[in-house]
């Protein structure tokens, strides 16, 4: 009777986790396709209200040039998810093949690519991003491609700790021995041994890319201002906080607060569903 | 001897690390689309040609890289990092002078993270579950996942603009002379853009005191020591404590790169005339040399946490100081 119990309830808690990561999803989904189809015409100029505080015609209030902050929050998150999107599956491919390169070549493979880690990780993280969209000449394209390119090392590191981990294991010993090239294991062994590690990572680096896109984009070396962005807004934001226009800084903050805790929750609950050891603590 | 040797070892590596460092904050900001002779004159000079091509000779513009690299270090080597476009001053001048406003703010929020952090971690350790700790952990896990410059807005509305407690940015009161400010104008202009340092600092020591309380927590040695009779404040002052203290504090000093960013972004919310609003101005106006010299600044910074942390875990760890044998 208690182990059927417990069953059920483990069971339920399977379905809880799937649940909320797939409402997860759909949000963030749901963000995005909102606001790349949306017309422009809901975020327009109107300067007959402009800076009305948050009411029913207005969710988030409206800015200085009379635009509706909340579609305008919608249109810049999901501007946000689509760069974060793209550099997290740059950096996170990066970093795979750095990683299984590192811990299955060895030898200088594997103390070249340490060494690039630690030299990623020399400078501060928003210094060598706003040095990399600098070099770029700012702009969309400056910093999708520096938020790209400085998101692999924490996760090369996981990679390569994972593959160290099978590399001495008979099954890989017995690969080898059978006269399989190294590119074939590390193709047929290596990566799905580190797949679940890597999708986890992954899914984690989203909430580092977007919110290191809305860094930078605020300092100004970001998407350009006529763009709908959550940094480029809470610049805005900041020229009339003096004059108490509190909306203009809380709606959009918590609008990419909230994405981030899902991306967040989706990880955490990914391992949850792909460990099982850890489904029973 | 093999302590030493690990020690001297791992200097070295950082070493060379921050000279490549520096290598790569050259490339990346030379290869910038900035004509640097552009900036320097303006768009609209009326220089003539001959005039121009003086500068650039007089600068070496035109010489390859390497060459370019190795005069900018020779100079930086002896303390010359150029001048200033911006500022019209030697950037290390500016550098020393941003530093000591900046130094004031990272090491109040570094000291105030770092003891509050480790207090509050062991507390929501020790009494895991309880609604202290779910509390602190949902705060925690919500201030980590918020933007810093977002978390600043928010405390800028509140407490200077809502509640007016505090000023509203910058270091010292607006149409005081510099030689009238006084220290308590510049902590209470030091008040907020540390608080809101401090926050964001905080709550990755406490996640970390407070995982690493729990694991040990439940390991055996404590079993064992809680089966000898040992109470709950021995076990934790005689075992627990002393086995969190020092990754805290290694914890600690690793993270100065996320410390400078976290910074430069709350300096930027608070208009605070720091290293970090000194970086964007820099980078905004295409001052090459102090950019250089800011991001070689940040690299020192960053380097010289590492290799605190590095070293503490040299001197003090066990394993490594027996010799690596066996680890």
């Amino acid at each position: 009777m208690h182990r059927l119990k417990r069953e059920h309830r483990h069971w339920n808690r399977r379905m809880l986790v799937t649940v909320v990561t797939a409402a997860a999803l759909l949000y963030l989904v749901g963000i995005f396709l909102w606001g790349t189809l949306m017309d422009p015409s809901y975020y327009a100029v109107h300067y007959e209200n402009k800076l009305l505080p948050p009411g029913l015609s207005h969710l988030f209030g409206t800015d200085f040039m009379g635009r509706d902050m909340f579609f305008r929050c919608v249109k810049g998150l999901s501007n946000s998810l689509v760069i974060g999107v793209l550099a997290a599956a740059f950096s996170s491919v990066l970093a795979l093949i750095l990683g299984i390169a590192s811990a299955v070549c060895g030898g200088w493979v594997d103390r070249a690519v340490n060494w690039c880690v630690d030299l990623c990780m020399g400078l501060p993280h928003l210094v060598l991003l706003i040095l990399i969209s600098f070099m770029l000449g700012k702009g969309t394209k400056g910093v999708t491609i520096a938020v790209a390119l400085t998101h692999w090392p924490s996760l090369t590191r996981v990679v390569r700790a994972e593959v160290l981990q099978v590399r001495s294991s008979q099954y890989v010993q017995a690969a080898y021995r059978m006269g399989r090239s190294r590119l074939q294991v590390a193709w047929t062994h290596m990566v799905p041994h580190v797949l679940p590690a890597y999708l986890i990572g992954l899914v984690l680096l989203f909430p580092h890319a977007i919110m290191h896109e809305a860094s930078i984009t605020f300092l100004g070396f970001g998407l350009p201002a006529e763009m709908p962005a959550i940094g480029v807004i809470l610049s805005e934001a900041m020229n009339h906080i003096a004059t108490g226009k509190w909306w203009l800084a809380l709606f959009p903050g918590l609008m990419l607060l909230a994405a981030v805790l899902l991306f967040d929750a989706i990880g955490d609950n990914l391992k949850k569903l792909w460990n099982p050891g850890s489904g029973n603590e | 001897m093999t302590r030493t040797k690990y020690l001297l070892g791992e200097a070295v590596r950082m070493a060379l690390l921050l000279a490549a460092v520096s290598v790569a904050a050259f490339v990346l900001i030379t290869k910038a689309p900035i004509d640097p002779l552009v900036s320097y004159i303006g768009t609209n000079s009326t220089l003539s040609q001959e005039a121009k091509d003086e500068i650039s000779e007089y600068w070496g513009l035109d010489d390859p890289l390497p060459q370019r690299f190795v005069t900018w270090a020779g100079h930086a080597l002896q303390g010359d990092l150029g001048e200033s476009i911006t500022y019209k001053k030697p950037v290390l001048s500016i550098i020393r002078e941003r530093f000591s406003y900046s130094f004031g703010l990272m090491l109040t929020a570094w000291t105030l993270s770092g003891i509050l952090g480790f207090l509050v971690g062991t507390a929501c350790g020790i009494f895991q579950g309880s609604p202290f700790d779910r509390a602190v952990k949902v705060f925690c896990l919500g201030v980590k996942s918020a933007p810093t410059f977002w978390l600043g807005l928010l405390i800028l509305t509140v407490f200077a603009v809502q509640l007016g407690w505090f000023p509203i940015g910058m270091a010292a009161p607006v149409g005081k002379l510099a030689s009238e400010v006084t220290l308590g104008d510049r902590l209470y202009h030091l008040a907020l853009p540390a608080f809101t340092l401090t926050i964001v600092s905080m709550s990755e020591v406490v996640l970390y005191t407070r995982q690493k309380l729990s694991e040990i927590m439940s390991s055996d040695f404590i079993l064992y020591a809680r089966a000898r009779g040992e109470s709950r404040g021995q076990i934790i002052v005689r075992h627990a404590l002393r086995n969190i203290a020092l990754p805290a504090v290694t914890v600690q000093f690793a993270s100065f790169s996320e410390l400078f960013g976290g910074m430069a972004l709350a300096e930027n919310v608070f208009s605070y005339p720091g290293i970090g609003t000194a970086t964007t101005a820099a980078a905004m106006n295409g001052d090459v040399p102090l950019l250089l010299g800011l991001a070689l600044c940040s690299a020192v910074f960053v380097f010289a946490g590492n290799l605190i942390a590095n070293l503490l875990y040299g001197v003090f760890d066990p394993r490594i100081r027996e010799g690596s044998g066996h680890a």
